[in-house]
Order: C-alpha cells, then structure tokens, then sequence
C-alpha cells in the first residue's frame, strides 16, 4: 500500500493541486478560505510524499505528457529542490491559517485564487529543469505577486506594485534574453544538456550577465533593492510574509542552480568575489537601514534585503572552493523563510490589535499578546543567528567557510552584521515591554493568527536541531557538486 | 542578412531599457519594457535560422508565443495599476513617500 502511494507523481500533483484550488476559489468565492486551507494542506502532504519516494528512489525524473526534452518539458527534482519546495509548503500552510483570520470575508475571496497561484507556480519553478520554464514560471510568480503587493488599495500600495511591476518585468526580460542567447549558442534550454555543451565564448558571458543581473534585480542584492522595502512593506501582512520568505528565494534558487551547473565550471571566480562583495555591503547597508526604520514593517523589509546579502555572501564563499558554505546557503535560506513569515505576521498582528506598526509606541504588547511578542523574539533569535536556531547553524557554517578561506574581510562583516542585527531586534522587543505614554484602542484577535506566527517561528528554532539529517537530504542527487573540478 | 535582424532586436532592447530608465511618466515606461519585450522576440525569431540547416528551427517560435501571451498579461496588469496610481495621485509616475 505504501509502494503504491508512493509511486503516485506527487511533484505532478504539486502544480495540479493548487492551480485546481485557486479556479475553484475563485469560483466559489463564500468557501474560499476552506478551499484555500484544503488546498495547502494537499500541497504538504503532497511534499511529504515526494520527499519519502526521493529518500527512496533518488532523483525524481518526468517527461509531461512523454515528451523528453528537448521537445517536451521535463521535471526534475533532486534535494535542493526538495528543500525549496518543503520551505514553500511550510510557510504556505503557516501564512494561510493566518490568513483566515487576517481578510475580511470580502477580501479573502480575492486573496486565496492569486496566493494558490503564486503556490502553483513557485512548486513549478522549483520543479523545472530548463531555463525557458524558470521564465515562464518567473513571470507567472511576478504577476501574481505584484496583484498581491496592490492589495491594500492605498496610494503608497499601488504605487509599491507599480514599480515592483516594473523591476519584475525589467529583471525577466534581461533573463529572457539570456536565456535566447544560451539557446541560440548551445541549441538547448535544458539545463543538463547546457551543462554539457557549454563552452566559455563570449556568447555564454553575455548570456551569464543578462540573465545574473535579471536574477539579481528580481532577488533584490544591493545595491538592485530599490523596489523591495516599499513593496514587502506596504502589503497586507501575509502577502509581505510571502513576498519576504519565498518570493526572492525562488529567483536566487534560479540563480543558484544555473551557477552550480552551467556559468560556475567555467568561471574564473572573479564575478563570484563581486557577488560576494555585493552581498557584504548589502549586510552592512541593510542591517542598517533596518535600525533607522521608526516602522517595524519597513524595519523588516529592510532585514530582508540584509539576509539576502548572507545568502550571496555564502555563496561565493562556496564558489570559491570553501564547500561547507553550501550548507549555509541551505540553512540561511530555509531558516530565513521560516523566521521572516514569522516576523511579517508578528507584524500584522500588531497592526490588527493596536491599528498602528510605530515601534516607538509597542507598548502593552508583551501584556497583551504574549504569545505574539514571544513569537517576535524567537525569529529574531533565528534571525541574529543565536544559538539553538536554525539560524544558528546557518552562520556558523558560513563562518567556519570564511575562516577556513582565511577570508578575514567577511570575517568581520558577518559579526558587524549580527551585532547590528541584534540591535534592531532588541529596539523592537524593548518598546514592546515598554510602557508607553500614550493609551490606544486595541482590538481582540482571533488566537490562530497568533498561533500561526509563533509555530512558524518555532520551526525556524526547530531546524537548529536536525542539521545533519536535513543536510543529508539535501545532498541527494548532489546539487551542489560542480561539473568542472575545483581546488 | 538574418544577422541584421537579431542586431535590430538587441538594438531595441537597448533602446527601451534606456526610455524605461530616463522617463518618469509610466505609460512611457510601460511602452518602454512592450519595446524591450519586442526587441528580446526578434531576435529569438531570426536566429531560428541556424546555419548548416535547410529549414528554421520551430522551438524559437513556440518560446516567442509563450513570450507573447506573457507580455499581453502583464501589460494588462501595468495599466490597470497605472490607472489606480493615476486616480490615486493625479498623475502616472511613482509616489514617493519621501518627498512629502
């Protein structure tokens, strides 16, 4: 019974499930948070599934409809995407209880179809195995998030759509073109065959500029972060939960994958140095950025574009031959997502219960919900990178690849980042147990919301304890090993 | 001759990417990435042609159709939300909320 469930296809099923549930929601919009709720509880399971028959079986492999590539489209899963796909399930069935609570009955019907969409089409891209479906599926994830980001129907969220819209759109067709260039050079779009065609001629560099600056526009790497802080900040708190924790990661696992198969065996290190370079400032500038906001949403917003530097940090510490940094790239970004949903939907809650996200006046919210203030505190522990959390286990790889690659410059900029770090999330926590001057109207939240935050947040502390377990997972199918040999 | 297609397409894109970067009114910079996008279609179209075959190659214009029902929708979506930042503020360009 068990060999037979499975061998059913679940990573199919993964794309079917929620692009069914957002037709039907949009169909029958009076169910559409049970719907909605069916739907990412399918999506779970179904990860779960694909995980048991990847542990057993290995990498997963389907040509749709029997067509092989090249003329058919091929899915692929090996450990990383398995990752990207649990980190796009957990957060989803945390950010969906919440927003059962969060919309009102005649917003919820509008929220639930687009979120199933961005669901279907971000287990799509995680599943893909060319370059022209990471296109596709990049552009069906933008539009739908962009509709999200416009859900508060203020000036400033229009406008924060607007140009996310724009940097979207510019950062795809800088990807497309890329992506023209490498099909016409190589003849292909898929990755494994790229991997074995391609050569270093000035065809593949252009190509590797267009489509690393699209990719870099699209996961936001200062100094590219100009559209972000307004767009997460200006949403409704679980569209910014969804924008922060698994919208950039899916153009930086893009970014990733083409890197480790295609442009790194051919690089000489140079342009990854830059990227790690970038990513370093963009710790520094974020980090403080995030401790000038006088908004705890735009204080978040701004931690986003600071994490994501930790990720190109790690990553060039590992392209440049120190391997133990891919396990940090691994843990930073799945504790990132978890400890970041946590934050934004701390934030709604404050703003549900106090009607104002003003760090200046947090006060009464440590009396008030303690469950929320303590849900703060753990993702802010995973964020700064204390010990147990997952965050943790994250910088103490990427330190131990700094150290190792006696990269002393990255060596500061790690302990500068989390001091500063430390320092935005103890102002928040401060104010909240603060009493403040001035008495406000509150409002009684529904315990879920509450409930949704601090189980989300407790992952992100959770994952401190099953590295080695997680990191063998990872492992299968070898995403990480590079086709050139490397010092 | 093919060859000079593909160059009028780079050429385009470049074009657009500039207007999208100087203008600050938004339906110039909307037409500007519709330039950018019909710039990145050409020159996937002319180099379907690859030398050493007799007929061109039928994968570009697939991909070029995807491409296109892409840009339709997502033009769609731009004016739609230039229209509510017009309504909002009175005028088609970006609100800043550091200049008030």
């Amino acid at each position: 019974m068990m060999q037979f469930v499975i061998t059913l296809p679940w990573a199919i099923l993964l794309i079917l499930f929620p692009l069914t549930g957002a037709i039907i929601s949009f169909l029958w919009p009076t169910q559409s948070n049970k719907v909605g709720l069916v739907t990412v509880s399918f999506v779970l399971i179904s990860v779960t599934f694909l995980a048991f028959s990847i542990i057993e079986h290995g990498v997963y492999h389907h040509a749709i409809g029997g067509w092989g590539s090249p003329l058919g489209i091929d899915l692929y899963a090996d450990g990383l995407s398995l990752l990207m796909l649990l980190m796009t399930a957990l957060v989803g069935l945390g950010v969906s209880v919440y927003a059962t609570g969060y919309f009102s009955a005649e917003q919820s019907p509008r929220f639930w179809p687009l979120w199933l969409f961005v669901i279907a089409a971000l287990n799509a891209l995680f599943l893909s195995a060319d370059i022209f479906n990471y296109y596709v599926t990049l552009e069906l994830i933008g539009l739908a998030a962009v509709s999200l980001t416009a859900f508060g129907k203020s000036r400033e969220a229009y406008s924060a759509a607007m140009r996310y819209l724009l940097a979207t759109l510019l950062g795809s067709l800088l990807y497309l073109l890329g992506v023209v260039l490498l099909y016409h050079g190589f003849g292909s779009v898929d990755i494994a065959t790229l991997s074995e065609r391609c050569e270093s001629t000035p065809i593949l560099w252009a190509a590797l500029t267009l489509i690393s600056a699209g990719l870099l526009l699209k996961t936001a790497l200062f100094p590219l972060h100009f559209w972000l802080p307004s767009a997460h900040a200006s949403a409704p708190a679980p569209v910014s939960a969804i924008l922060s924790a698994l919208i950039v990661k899916s153009s930086f696992y893009i970014f990733l994958r083409l890197w480790l198969t295609i442009f790194g065996p051919l690089s000489e290190g140079a342009v990854e140095n830059m990227f790690g370079l970038l990513g370093a400032i963009a710790v520094l500038w974020g980090s403080f950025q995030a401790l000038r906001q006088t908004r705890l949403k735009l204080l978040i917003a701004y931690s986003t574009v600071a994490q994501i530097g930790y990720l190109f940090l790690a990553f060039s510490l590992a392209m440049s031959g120190a391997v133990v940094a891919w396990n940090a790239v691994v843990y930073l970004a799945f504790t990132h997502a978890l400890a970041k949903s946590a934050m934004f939907l701390v934030s709604g809650n404050i703003l549900y219960f106090g009607g104002h996200d003003r760090i200046m006046n947090l006060d009464r919210i440590a009396q008030h919900l303690p469950i929320t203030t303590t849900a703060f505190a753990l993702a802010g522990v995973s964020i700064i990178g204390l010990p147990p959390s997952g965050g943790f286990i994250g910088k103490w790889f990427l330190l131990e690849a700094a150290l190792v690659q006696e990269q002393w410059g990255f060596v500061a900029i790690l302990l500068i980042g989390s001091l500063l770090t430390a320092a935005y999330i103890f102002k928040v926590v401060s104010h909240a147990f603060t009493q403040s001057s001035l008495p406000h109207d509150s409002r009684p939240i529904p315990a879920h919301m509450e409930w949704a935050a601090l189980l989300l947040a407790f992952a992100a502390i959770l994952l401190g304890f099953f590295s080695s377990s997680i990191l063998s997972v990872v492992g299968i199918g070898y995403p990480f090993e590079l086709n050139g040999v490397k010092p | 001759m093919l060859f000079m297609y593909a160059l009028t397409g780079v050429g385009l894109f470049f074009i657009g990417l500039y207007t999208l970067i100087i203008h600050v009114n938004l339906l110039r910079k909307i037409l500007a990435l519709n330039i950018m996008g019909c710039g990145v279609f050409l020159v996937l179209i002319s180099l379907a042609m690859r030398s050493g075959y007799s007929s061109p190659d039928p994968v570009p214009h697939a991909m070029v159709i995807t491409g296109i029902v892409v840009t339709v929708s997502a033009t769609a979506l731009a004016l739609v939300l230039m229209l509510k930042v017009l309504e909002m503020t009175g005028k088609a360009e970006l609100y800043d909320e550091e200049e008030v």
